[in-house]
């Protein structure tokens, strides 16, 4: 008897650990595998019982009750086939393929399923035709700014230098995301495929991820995947890096600069990194999941991935549903799906069984959304007409106990911690923008506060140097614009 | 931890300096490495650092003083990162953590902390590297009162 269970730190953090020890007192002849997270967060720790052959799921497990699973009884915590439950069948994995199906660290359960097939058809490529490949899927970035990954890579393969650096974002600090963190932690020698595929295709020889300290488990998972594989991956060399719990790091020039050793300063652009990055030097900076998704573009052909999609959003996005929702975790599929499947018919609505009234997308400087406006495709586009942003791909869900006056104070509050101070419109429109909804809330000259905030808002959105200060007003004008009776307002109209 | 401002510790910090010096940027690992020997990062490792790879001390404390992670003076309590991010938010976090700074008093050290990344079984929180979720009063006050 084989028994599966995550090492993801999140079924850790909910107990997943514990619920090892009891299996492997309760039934010592078995064979306890920590292999990566489905991504069913809800059903966490989520068990798999491998009898001859066949996996039955169990879930959510406490150590209380290994003793009836181990008897077969545990009828009312027993999910079955995981993969075919409606949660995972629904889903597109590309890039989370291997969720839940492997252990992380295993070199051979990563080349038994596929692992390194990318690496080997691009090292029988120019680097021109890897970035040709790159751009011909579509792929666009997922860190936010959805640039196209091609033209990236080719602006870097293009630029004059010796050296050139390969740069991950994995400073995933947008609340409601956990996608980076999921993949290091579960499939993290597809990071490394990605950006030894990225080396090739720019001419750099030298790779850094930028983790955020928040996430221990990950970097450490990351450093014995990177000491494990790096023969595999040679002459590339890949370094992992520690931030020190600046969110504004997550800006790629500020970034840069961390990683430098100097404070997370954002830098104007131009120059733009691939020209003048780390160090001065051409340098690809990409998020976690960009760089995830390159093995599948290389080993499957570029119109594999791209036959999924709608519009300019090609390809899959890996979407978290965090918050207060039912079925939280993580769901990836075609661009295409609109916010309402996601939240109601996948998520199951909210885990308190109120009603859902806001859905902020794309962590604290993405915009909520109230449910009249759940048919939005999730798309770059789309999102944009509506004044808000996919961003990393997380959707956070309240229900009707949240007040979105305090929402929008909380996203100027943020804005004002973890401003780098580079830039005026950020560094005090935040705090202005402080203190005038705390004005608004009082009923001091209201609607003129509330103009106000439009003005400072336009201020902060045009004005900052980059997107902490400039998208800081989607949430708070979005809070203000669909749910004026919150600030005190009977309507939009008035 | 927390150890005083001495010359044995000074050599501690020169050794640990002498490991990273090599690397490309190594302020920042420096800085970590420095953290999780002492505690903190004081006045005297600034000037030791500053003057190893040739920085000013006022660059170096631009940078110590940047990062949230890096302490400047010593936290003698024992630490508890509650995440009050949205999606901890949604979940009762804000409620949750006023009760724990009632309850925790001046014995533990509750901070806050800005997503751990399991956004979707909040209200969570993280003791050293060990992470803790589906919190509610009686699973946070357990955790308070094993410190």
């Amino acid at each position: 008897m084989r028994i599966l269970i995550s090492d993801d730190a999140l079924a850790i953090a909910c107990g997943a650990d514990r619920v090892a020890n009891a299996f492997a007192k309760a039934a010592p002849d078995a064979e306890i595998v920590r292999v990566s997270s489905w991504g069913m967060h809800w059903l966490e720790p989520l068990v798999e019982i491998e009898l001859d052959g066949t996996r039955t799921g169990y879930g959510p497990v406490s150590p209380a009750d290994v003793p009836a699973i181990l008897d077969g009884r545990g009828d009312a915590i027993r999910i079955g086939d995981v993969a075919a439950h409606p949660f995972i069948a629904a889903q597109t994995r590309l890039t989370f393929a291997r969720a839940g199906r492997t252990r992380p660290l295993s070199l051979d359960d990563y080349e038994a399923t596929g692992g390194w097939a990318g690496l080997r058809a691009a090292r029988a490529m120019t680097p021109q035709q890897i970035v040709e490949t790159v751009t011909a899927s579509g792929l666009r970035g997922r860190g936010g700014a959805g640039f196209p990954a091609g033209i990236k890579w080719k602006t870097v393969l293009d630029a004059p230098g010796a050296r050139k650096y390969i740069v991950c974002n994995a400073d995933e600090g947008d609340s409601g995301t956990f996608a980076d963190r999921m993949l290091i932690e579960g499939d993290p020698y597809l990071l490394i495929e990605g950006m030894a595929i990225a080396g090739l295709a720019t001419g750099a020889d030298t790779g850094f991820v930028y983790v955020r300290s928040e996430y221990p488990h990950a970097i450490a998972k990351l450093e014995a995947a990177v000491a494990a594989s790096r023969a595999i991956v040679a002459p590339f060399r890949i370094e992992v890096r520690t931030g020190a719990g600046a969110y504004v790091c997550g800006e790629e020039t500020s970034l840069l600069n961390s990683l430098e050793g100097k404070r997370g300063e954002v830098r104007a652009k131009p120059p733009l990194p691939a020209h003048q990055g780390l160090f001065g030097r051409p340098t690809v900076i990409n998020n976690v999941l960009t760089l995830a998704a390159v093995p599948f573009v290389l080993a499957e052909g570029p119109q594999a991935y791209a036959d999924y999609g709608m519009g300019r959003s090609r390809g899959t996005m890996p979407i978290q549903l965090a918050g207060n929702i039912r079925h939280g975790g993580l769901f990836e599929t075609a661009f295409g799906i609109t916010l309402g499947e996601l939240v109601d018919a996948i998520g199951g609505g909210t885990e308190s069984g109120r009603p859902v009234r806001a859905v902020q997308v794309g962590g604290p400087l993405g915009a909520y959304f109230p449910p009249a406006l759940f048919d939005t495709p999730f798309d770059y586009e789309a999102f944009a007409a509506r004044d808000g942003l996919i961003g990393h791909g997380g959707v956070t869900v309240f229900d009707d106990r949240v007040d979105m006056a305090a929402q929008a104070r909380f996203a100027m509050a943020f804005c004002a911690v973890e401003s780098c101070g580079k830039c005026t419109p950020c560094r005090i429109g935040s705090t202005r923008g402080i203190e005038t909804i705390d004005r608004i809330v009082a009923n001091e000259n209201r609607l003129a506060n509330i103009a106000l905030v439009e003005e400072l808002c336009e201020t902060m959105k045009f004005g900052s140097l980059c997107a902490l200060g400039g998208f800081t007003p989607y949430p708070v004008l979005s809070a203000l614009h669909h749910f004026p009776e919150d600030f005190g307002l009977k309507d939009a109209a008035e | 931890m927390n150890l005083p401002n001495d010359a044995a510790g000074q050599e501690d910090v020169r050794a640990i300096i002498s490991r990273h010096a090599h690397r490309e940027g190594a302020l920042l690992p420096i800085l970590h490495a420095i953290q999780a020997d002492r505690g903190w990062i004081d006045e005297t490792a600034i000037r030791t650092v500053a003057h190893a790879l040739n920085l000013s001390r006022a660059e170096v404390h631009g940078v110590v003083s940047f990062y949230h992670d890096f302490r400047t003076r010593p936290e003698p309590r024992p630490v508890i990162k509650l995440c009050r991010a949205e999606a901890c938010q949604a979940r009762g976090s804000e409620p949750l953590a006023e009760w724990a700074q009632s309850r925790a008093g001046d014995r533990v050290a509750i901070e806050p902390v800005y997503c751990l990344g399991l956004c979707s079984v909040g209200p969570n929180a993280m003791l050293g590297d060990d992470v803790h979720a589906r919190l509610d009063q009686a699973s946070l006050g357990a955790l308070i009162e094993a410190l």
